[in-house]
């Protein structure tokens, strides 16, 4: 399995990556670990001209507080994530979820940022950073911007980043009561059901993935929560839910159910 | 594309294809034939290789990514003639049969036992989840990495 | 027992694939070796319009580029089994084209290669070549594929069937046996597809030698002398004297690296027309669509009962897959490696099996693990597990009802089935016993009562299998439609200094050949292993084998190197006596030495090999050197059993199921190294805990494979699996010489049902009598509902 040919450009600053992806446009993609995109492009389902590595930007994997909020460079690895005391400390449900994604090896390479970029409906971050009410810091050509979570995922491998835009970090507020509940398939270990759930006081946030091709917030569940479980029974309310070979519409509905009590009682 | 990257203890130099995988650098361009290919996919684990200390599919990494890296994979697991714990332990417990998918299996428990000296059965378990092996049922490479745990803390 | 037989010997093997230097042969790279991609059809049904090859051949580094136009052999791979129609009319065998040039018969059917300088260029001209399709409907079951009106998979024939057989008893005695039965057990279920998936993708490399007129073939198979008669005889037409064929190291076969397949060939071709050696290596995306796939059954059956429990007969009906064309074994394994094996571990005195094995749009399918006998033991096991559920029997007690005698094969006679075979020896009773104390089966079912009060779903489930193993005797299964012996080879070469050189038919791909045959060597010569090199893997080095596969290398491979030593001794003997002035029959051998019984003149094992190459002081007309090959035929098939325990757990809210513990006892005969033995019945188990749980091959309407890549063909992970308990009993084998029966498959063979048999008991409760496999989350929560 080979690739088409294409060339491939290391950026050294994310204004340098902007530039190349503004100059050539569709035909380029940007390289982060390269977990999703590198095995579509040796099936050739991919096929970019120009590949943009950003993974030697300098900044933009480190995990920090600033004011209140932990930040987390776009670059930084599921592995990163996982093990980032600051994380664990502060951000449980995130840790919690990196180490959920993949193997070993896929922690150690795949990243946050080109994750939350690629938006696959079966990804485990997006559950949880809707269920955070994340930020996402984006730079284009025209500059800086940040982009509430709850407008970030568009549809299927579809996000509000602009052509020109990439993710340079993803803010959080810290979250100290939070659950992630993961029903993996059991070929790829992706979600066929992910159910985050942030709890404050007797408010919840539930964010839900790999069930509809948009990872979306469960606004039902969130509305009929007054600290029963029994709440979760709106996980796919008004969602159109996804079928496919290891689940189909009724049963991934009952596993979004499922997942969904499971954290809330966590 | 001119790379440097220090295999194995060595530093190799080469002008190669972005295209190149890392796994087809080490195969065919400096005839490191240890480290194996099964699939295209990144689900097999047996291209496993040490990148920087850090267990990865070096089939779903380019070779250009690597550049400027220090790299270990299974052949310079040994010390010489001396194989290394993990290696002894595999052999003592017959953790291996066809051995195809053996280098990419102890250069993850190499990485399952870094970040974890003392492992579980079920974290050695969960350790290997991105390595299939067809032959052994895991049973015994389970075995053998416990007993390398074992024999690396003594 | 002796010095290292019965012993854990470690494996001498390890060394070099613990440090990566095992040669495969994809790491093999051979002087202006050029590279190939092959052009492949997307559809499963097709008709090919035109093949435009002009735009790919300009493409750099393009060397050539071949269509089924190029005579590349005319009738393409043979099928080296025949299974005629029951009422006389022969198999019917289609062409199996190496390039198909017209018509396209499953998705990855290979239209055209290219030929480059590297592989780069070569994927990059094969997306080059034009090939312009008619697409047509497509038939991937194949009791569907018997229907009226299904699309024809070869047009020459009226309906797909390839063939329509039957086994056992006369149909209407079993009907009437089931009609007078005081309870009748049915099941229809799909004992479904699967891929057998060896890690190592295959691989070859084809060199011919333009001064030599010869060519060298390194390929991935499990076993090289019948790829050569295959390639030779057959599909090109070359002179079999002048082709060598190596396999060295393998990365697992599991019966899919068998078979002759058209791309060995094809580059064995391609490489004197362009007069330099040439290789091929699958990607996983082509390995599921090109490597022949296992089982694929569609079962109907109806088992009947005494008002004790006793089976009085047992009749099933199925359609089962041959894919696309035949493959190398395909009859024979849904025919003579399955219903030979449908009298189980039981007295059944009536047994009818009818199988229809029709052509369907899809890869062909072959033996894959086990090879037939998993699929009867999964139909005898559960429909077994099932009857005694509707009769209000326990499982255990059920089987021991049923279970044939104890049988030495020795004093007492072996005993003789209802479907043709004769088993050699065998205790039941014996591995059940010893797998229920391991299991504590009164303790289990108090824990089982106890936890369903709080709504956990315990299991438990049992699996008695025999398997007819250390294939074959070459004149039964000639009667039976083989088209080759099932003999083996073993040459044994004494160097001058003693040491000894094995060279053997069976091959190795993970199963410790080069450790284990050493051992018994030894033993037998009385000599160390460190003395003994197993060599296997290359026709010149071999005077002729049948490989591996059906859990035969020790059986038959390891007798026929025991009757190459027992000629050895014979002749050493002489030499011996001569030299120690005695007559042969009073000298005994031990220890490596020849003594002179009741005295302590003795001459040893070197130094009779140095004499038999130094004959200076030599017997009177004896042939120089101590080099024997022997050609060993079994006298019967092999036939290991054991029973195999599964425990599980059902995740009631989501449907999951986690194997708590994995109990196996087999009687595999003697066993001349536990460890491998162990290591064999614990891969084979998790493999049928990968059928039973996760595995399953998918087509779409259209004929594709829809889970054709390890993001969506599920197999199981080390933290799928728990650690599995095993045990043995030991029956020896009564024909052969080192009295061993096989170990390779039967973890593959016991497992699967155990495991389908405790998910039903854990859900038995909620009147769950039967789950399609593999029983996925989503298969058993959808059972709890209804």
């Amino acid at each position: 399995m080979i690739p088409a040919k294409f060339d491939y450009i290391k950026a050294s600053s994310v204004s340098e990556a902007v530039d190349l992806l503004d100059k050539h446009g569709f035909d380029a993609k940007i390289l982060s670990g390269g977990h999703s995109l590198i095995p579509a492009m040796k099936l050739r389902l991919n096929r970019p001209e120009v590949l943009i590595d950003i993974s030697g930007i300098s900044g933009m994997d480190s995990i920090t507080e600033e004011g209140g909020e932990i930040v987390i460079g776009a670059n930084c690895t599921h592995h990163d994530i996982a093990t980032s005391k600051l994380v664990n400390d502060d951000l449980n449900i995130l840790a919690q979820t990196a180490k959920a994604i993949g193997d070993i090896q896929v922690r150690n390479r795949g990243t946050l940022g080109g994750s939350l970029a690629h938006a696959d409906p079966a990804a485990d971050y997006p559950a949880t950073v809707l269920a955070c009410d994340a930020t996402v810091v984006a730079e284009g050509k025209k500059g800086q911007r940040s982009i509430p979570i709850s407008d970030f995922f568009q549809g299927i491998f579809t996000t509000a980043l602009e052509d020109d835009e990439i993710i340079t970090s993803i803010r959080f507020p810290k979250v100290k009561n939070g659950n992630y509940q993961k029903f993996f398939q059991s070929a790829s270990r992706f979600a066929v059901v992910g159910v985050a759930v942030v709890k404050s006081g007797n408010e919840v946030k539930v964010g839900i993935t790999g069930v509809a091709d948009t990872p979306y917030r469960a606004k039902g569940v969130e509305n009929a929560y007054n600290g029963s479980a029994d709440a979760a029974d709106h996980a796919v309310d008004n969602v159109e839910v996804m079928s496919d070979h290891f689940a189909d519409v009724e049963y991934r509905s009952h596993l979004a159910k499922v997942m969904t009590k499971r954290a809330l009682e966590a | 594309m001119q790379i440097t990257l220090t295999v194995n203890g060595k530093q190799y130099s080469n002008d190669i294809e972005p295209r190149m995988s890392l796994t087809q650098y080490l195969r065919e361009v400096l005839d490191l034939t240890g480290t194996h290919v099964g699939c295209d996919t990144s689900g097999c684990g047996a291209c496993t290789v040490s990148l920087n200390g850090a267990a990865v599919k070096s089939c779903t990494l380019l070779a250009v990514q690597a550049d400027g890296g220090e790299l270990t994979t299974i052949e310079g697991m040994a010390n010489g003639n001396e194989m290394h714990p993990i290696q002894k332990a595999f052999k003592e417990h017959h953790g291996l049969q066809c051995g195809f998918c053996t280098p990419g299996m102890v250069m993850t428990a190499a990485n399952i036992l870094k970040d974890n000296p003392n492992p579980s059965e079920e974290e050695i378990r969960h350790g290997l989840e991105g390595n299939f092996c067809r032959c052994t049922g895991y049973h015994n490479i389970v075995k053998s990495i416990q007993h390398a745990a074992e024999e690396i803390n003594n | 027992m002796g010095k290292f037989v019965g012993k854990a010997v470690k494996r001498r093997e390890d060394a070099r694939f613990l440090k990566g230097a095992g040669t495969y042969t994809d790491d093999i790279k051979l002087p202006k070796m050029a590279h190939t991609a092959f052009v492949r059809s997307p559809y499963a049904h097709a008709n090919v319009l035109s093949i435009d090859i002009e735009e790919a051949k300009n493409e750099p580094g393009v060397i050539a580029i071949y269509t089924g136009n190029d005579a590349c052999g005319e009738f393409g791979v043979p099928c080296g089994w025949q299974v005629d129609f029951k009422n006389g009319e022969t198999m019917r065998e289609p062409a199996h084209p190496l390039l198909t040039k017209d018509k396209i018969r499953h998705v990855g059917e290979a239209v055209a290669i290219v030929v480059a300088e590297t592989l780069e260029q070569a994927r990059d001209a094969a997306e080059m070549v034009m090939v312009d399709y008619e697409e047509l409907l497509a038939v991937t079951d194949p009791k569907q594929a018997m229907e009226a009106g299904a699309p024809l998979v070869h047009d020459q024939w009226e309906d797909n069937a390839a063939f329509d057989w039957c086994i056992g008893n006369d149909r209407a005695e079993v009907e009437a046996a089931l009609e007078s039965a005081h309870h009748v057990t049915e099941m229809e279920y799909r004992n479904h597809r699967v891929a057998p998936n060896a890690i190592e993708p295959r691989s070859y490399i084809a060199d011919y030698d333009v001064n030599a007129d010869k060519w060298t073939l390194y390929t991935s198979t499990q076993n090289p002398h019948l790829i050569r008669l295959l390639l030779c005889a057959f599909v090109l037409g070359i002179p079999e004297h002048k082709v060598r064929v190596v396999s060295k190291d393998v990365g697992g076969g599991f019966g899919s690296k068998i078979y002759h397949y058209t791309e060995e060939a094809l580059l064995t071709w391609i490489s004197r027309e362009i007069g330099r050696p040439v290789k091929w290596t699958s990607d996983r995306s082509e390995a599921f669509m090109t490597d022949a796939h296992g089982r694929d059954h569609v079962v109907k059956s109806k088992m009947g009962f005494d008002k004790d429990g006793k089976i009085v007969a047992h009749l099933t009906d199925e359609y089962c897959a041959m894919g696309a064309y035949l493959s190398t074994f395909a009859p024979a394994v849904p025919t003579y490696l399955h219903g030979t094996l449908f009298q189980g571990v039981y007295t059944t005195p009536l047994i009818h099996l009818n199988v229809i094995a029709p052509f369907t749009h899809t890869v062909v399918v072959d033996a894959y693990r086990g090879a037939g006998r998993p699929e009867a033991t999964y139909l005898l096991e559960r429909i077994i597990s099932k009857a005694a559920k509707e009769m209000g029997m326990d499982p255990a007690e059920i089987r021991f009802k049923n279970f044939i005698p104890p049988f030495d094969g020795v004093e007492e006679a072996g005993y003789q089935t209802q479907v043709a075979l004769q088993y050699d020896s065998g205790d039941y009773h014996g591995v059940l016993e010893r797998g229920l104390e391991m299991l504590g089966y009164e303790d289990f079912r108090k824990e089982q009562a106890k936890a369903r009060e709080y709504g956990k779903l315990l299991g438990v489930g049992f699996s008695s299998y025999i398997e007819g193993c250390g294939i074959a005797p070459s004149a039964v299964v000639g009667a039976l439609g083989a088209r080759a012996g099932l003999y083996e080879v073993g040459h044994v070469r004494v160097q001058p200094t003693g040491k000894v050189s094995v060279f053997t038919g069976a091959h190795s791909h993970g199963q410790g050949h080069e450790t284990v045959f050493a051992q018994f060597v030894a033993d037998k010569l009385g000599i160390e292993m460190d003395d003994v090199e197993i060599e296997h893997g290359d026709t010149d080095q071999v005077a002729f084998g049948m490989g591996t596969y059906g859990s035969r290398s020790l059986a038959v491979g390891g007798s026929a190197i025991i009757k190459s030593i027992d000629k050895i001794l014979e002749k050493g003997a002489k030499i011996a006596a001569h030299k120690l002035e005695a007559a042969e029959e009073d000298l005994e051998y031990a220890e490596g030495k020849w003594t002179v019984k009741g005295t302590d003149k003795s001459i040893s094992f070197g130094d009779v090999s140095l004499t038999a190459y130094v004959p200076h002081d030599y017997p009177e007309g004896l042939e120089p050197g101590l080099d024997f090959s022997s050609f060993y035929d079994p006298s019967n098939f092999t036939y290991p059993f054991g029973t195999h325990i599964a425990v599980v757990e059902v995740d009631s809210d989501t449907g999951k199921v986690d194997v708590k513990r994995f109990i196996a006892c087999d009687d595999v005969g003697n066993v001349m190294n536990p460890m491998i033995v162990d290591g064999q019945i614990h891969g084979g188990v998790v493999q049928g805990i990968g059928q039973a749980l996760l595995e399953e091959v998918v087509f779409d309407e259209a004929g594709q494979m829809i889970n054709a890549s390890y993001m969506d063909y599920a197999m199981p992970r080390a933290d799928d699996i728990p650690m599995i308990e095993t045990d043995r009993t030991v029956t020896p084998c009564p024909h052969n010489p080192l009295g061993v029966k096989g170990a390779g498959e039967a973890g593959c063979i016991g497992s699967t049902p155990a495991v389908v048999n405790a998910v039903v008991d854990a859900l038995a409760h909620l009147g769950v009598t039967d789950i399609q496999m593999p029983v996925t989350p989503q298969r058993v929560w959808k059972a709890m509902q209804n």
